[in-house]
């Protein structure tokens, strides 16, 4: 019979533990559980996803605009591969005022870019994209025209979700190079900071 | 419906398993007493309900919990369970005008499971307020008082930290220690540039093995529960050796409504709600621990009226419910430039600071009375839902500027949390809604909040110190994003620094107080109340240490009265 992942943590929490032998049968039970952890993970994540609140179409949309908010490049895969849209989705399909600011807020994209460019965002050529994005991506813009006040606050709450999906994942807490969430015996202190 | 009636008398009841129920519950068992403790929420098991290593991807919603409502605030998804600011069915209300918050837990252990383990003793001057600057009360014991209960509570629970010989910051009984972060160094050296005191933080974290538990992992955890018991909690540490005496039986999933009075003035029983069945029980004791946290306690008192006590039960005083306080909060933070340059290391350390400011302008006129200490933090910890909402915001745009940009910002940020004294005011305090009940039928709570100006111009002097600290380290200092017409200097709503306290407060006299030096009620010898809600004032100190300390007093006391034969029938 295989250890359960609950068999490994109870041995963690065995009490009285103080001699070094046992503490360092701890330290490899807890690594042994995290492997288990990731194993489980690995084997659900094959299957493809399905949306939960969003249309096939906003939902091919919201890919979209993950991924060029956190694109991948040359030093990290980006939102889309971290599971941002999934993590979005997920929210969303629970939250009737993200479905309101997401769901209409990708449905205001469209609707300019239909008005703008005759289409719509998906089917957009990229420098028309491009321009789109980059109008509703700055508060200042709203300024020069207030029409583009809706997609800027769209937008700007996209990209703190979009943000959280990327850095919660495993690829993004890689990328910012987060070290710790471990069993070490004594902390090490602080390795020398540079002068300002 | 039938109300069903243990039979059985219990030495004493305790109601709470917190920091105060818990510490009771082992003092009064292993002085050989019969304990009967309730809670009013389940009990658990941490390697099955602490989220102690899990990642933010092992979890669907990452931390953000259901619908993405615990993306701000406290109450996110990896926290120790059942503690919130919102519980369903248990609704509590501010009164028009003021705004209050009020986080409780509901589990074993109470909000042991998620607090901070800072464990500050309270200073000589901190008991004898009044004395020293006209303003509020004294206590009716001193330092000396409370100090060997001090020693006690920190030789069992295990609080690291150093002898420093500063007024405002009591030595206590001491584990070695952690060595600071990188974040700490760099604000210890800003620190003394400008003479503020900074030092080895004081938390009730084990730094060695202690007393048969492991020492810390440095998984820098703590909030959401620690598998190993390395930090302190009243359900992994106080509560197991109550049970091993054979003497305690633990009722979860009761809900006290109402402290019920005999003839003679004594409380002979507690009736509370089994939450399952939804039934009316009794529990029978000799005397009765009120440890439900300081305003839940105050509630059961006032809903516990008769004709013997028609404003509440050890309420003649009427200052049940009153004298409620909170902690001054007001936060800042820092962008540190020389952090960006800092090589991929571990930060995590203990689950909090391993340094902080304590009150370091005790020896000067101020602008406004009492002091404040500092609580500080941040760099290369595990990313979050929410950590990067403010750079989003600030950088804008998207794209691959955006990814570099929050990677180079990266555990560049220090937090700065002001956490001061509030004298107490006649606009702060909770009583019966006259309208709400909760969804077990009783009478729901209702809040007045008003800060005073000596709060406002301290919060004011958090702001302006936390600036000198960040520029004098080479930082961008950031101030309270929280600031408008209802938050001066950032200044917290009450009740949002948890250190609610105050409601039944203790005193010389049993007009002006409910409770005597022990905690016992004036009005009724056989009911104490240990909490939060017994203090007098609420020093610049987290209140855990204390509550803990006076508990173990007041409970020495309960078992030499019951050894005299004072218990009652």
């Amino acid at each position: 019979m295989a250890i359960s992942r609950r068999d490994i943590l109870k041995s963690l929490t065995a009490t009285a533990v103080t001699g070094s032998v046992l503490r360092v049968i701890r330290l490899e039970a807890a690594e042994y559980a995290h492997r288990m952890i990731k194993a489980e993970k690995a084997a659900a994540d094959t299957q493809a996803y399905t949306p939960k609140f969003f249309s096939p179409h906003a939902y091919k949309t919201l890919q979209s605009l993950c991924g060029t908010i956190i694109p991948a490049d040359d030093e990290a895969k980006g939102a889309v591969e971290a599971g941002a849209p999934e993590f979005i989705d997920l929210l969303t399909s629970e939250n009737s005022e993200y479905q309101l600011s997401l769901g209409g807020g990708l449905m205001w994209v469209d609707n300019t870019c239909i008005d703008r460019y005759g289409k719509p965002y998906l089917d957009c050529a990229a420098d028309q994209q491009k321009e789109m994005l980059d109008s509703i991506a700055y508060r200042k813009n709203a300024k020069k025209d207030p029409s583009l006040g809706q997609g800027i606050e769209f937008f700007s709450f996209l990209r703190e979700l979009t943000a959280d999906g990327f850095f919660t994942s495993e690829i993004g807490i890689e990328y910012l190079g987060y070290i710790g969430n471990t069993f070490v015996s004594e902390f090490p202190g602080c390795p020398p900071v540079p002068e300002t | 419906m039938q109300v069903k009636r243990t039979p059985k008398t219990y030495d004493v009841c305790v109601i709470g398993s917190g920091a105060a129920g818990g510490t009771a519950a082992k003092v009064l068992t292993e002085g050989g007493l019969s304990v009967a403790l309730l809670e009013a929420g389940p009990s658990f098991i941490p390697e099955r309900d602490y989220k102690e290593h899990v990642w933010p991807y092992d979890l669907p919603h990452r931390g953000a919990g259901v619908g993405g409502h615990g993306r701000h605030g406290f109450d996110n998804e990896f926290l120790a369970p059942n503690g919130a600011w919102e519980i369903e069915g248990e609704p509590y209300v501010s009164a028009p005008g003021s705004k209050f918050r009020w986080f409780r837990s509901r589990i074993v252990g109470g909000r042991t499971n998620h607090w901070g383990r800072i464990a500050l003793r309270m200073s000589a001057v901190d008991f004898k307020v009044r004395s020293h600057d006209g303003m509020g009360d004294d206590w009716p014991i001193s330092y000396e008082d409370v100090a060997p209960y001090y020693d006690k509570v920190e030789s069992y629970i295990g609080v690291f930290g150093t002898k420093e010989n500063i007024p405002s910051a009591p030595d206590g009984i001491f584990l070695p220690p952690p060595k600071p972060r990188c974040t700490e160094t760099i604000v210890k050296k800003a620190c003394d540039k400008l003479s503020i005191l900074c030092v080895p933080s004081r938390l009730a974290i084990l730094t060695k093995p202690h007393n048969g538990r492991p020492a810390c992992h440095y998984c820098a955890q703590c909030g959401r529960g620690c598998m190993t018991a390395s930090n302190f909690s009243s359900s992994q540490v106080m509560i197991p050796p109550a049970e091993k005496t054979g003497r305690l039986t633990m009722i979860t999933g009761a809900m006290a409504r109402e402290l019920v009075v005999g003839k003679d003035s004594k409380v002979t029983a507690v009736s509370y709600i089994d939450k399952a069945t939804r039934e009316e029980r009794r529990i029978h004791a000799r005397a009765f621990i009120v440890a439900a946290s300081s305003c839940e306690s105050a509630r059961l008192l006032l809903n516990s009226r008769s004709s013997l006590f028609p404003d509440g039960l050890a309420n003649s005083s009427g200052v049940v419910g009153r004298n409620l306080m909170d902690s001054v909060g007001s936060d800042a933070g820092g962008y540190f430039p020389q952090l960006e340059r800092m090589p991929a290391h571990n930060h995590d350390g203990v689950g909090g600071m391993h340094m902080y400011l304590p009150w370091w302008k005790f020896d000067r006129k101020n602008d406004f009375l009492r002091g404040y200490h500092t609580e500080f933090g941040g760099g290369r910890g595990m990313p979050g839902v929410g950590d990067y909402d403010d750079l989003c915001d600030e950088f804008e745009g998207y794209g691959p500027a955006l990814k570099r940009e929050c990677k180079k910002k990266y555990g560049t940020y220090i937090g700065f949390a002001g956490r001061g004294e509030m004298i107490p005011n006649e606009n702060c305090y909770c009583e019966i809604d006259p309208k709400v009940v909760d969804q077990w039928g009783i009478p729901a709570l209702r809040f007045h909040w008003k800060w005073s100006d000596n709060e406002i111009k301290m919060a004011k002097d958090m702001q302006e110190t936390y600036r000198a600290i960040v520029e004098a380290a080479g930082g961008v200092f950031i101030p309270s994003g929280d600031q408008d017409a209802a938050h001066p200097y950032g200044i917290a709503d009450g009740g949002v620094i948890i250190h609610e306290v105050g409601t039944v407060r203790m005193g010389e006299r049993s007009g002006t107080s409910a409770l005597n030096q022990y905690c016992q009620a004036h009005d009724v010898k056989n009911l104490f109340v240990t909490d939060g809600a017994c203090f007098v004032t609420n020093a610049d100190k987290n209140p855990t240490l204390t509550i803990m300390a006076l508990t173990w007093r007041a409970s020495e006391y309960l078992l030499d009265q019951a050894k005299k034969g004072n218990l009652g029938a």
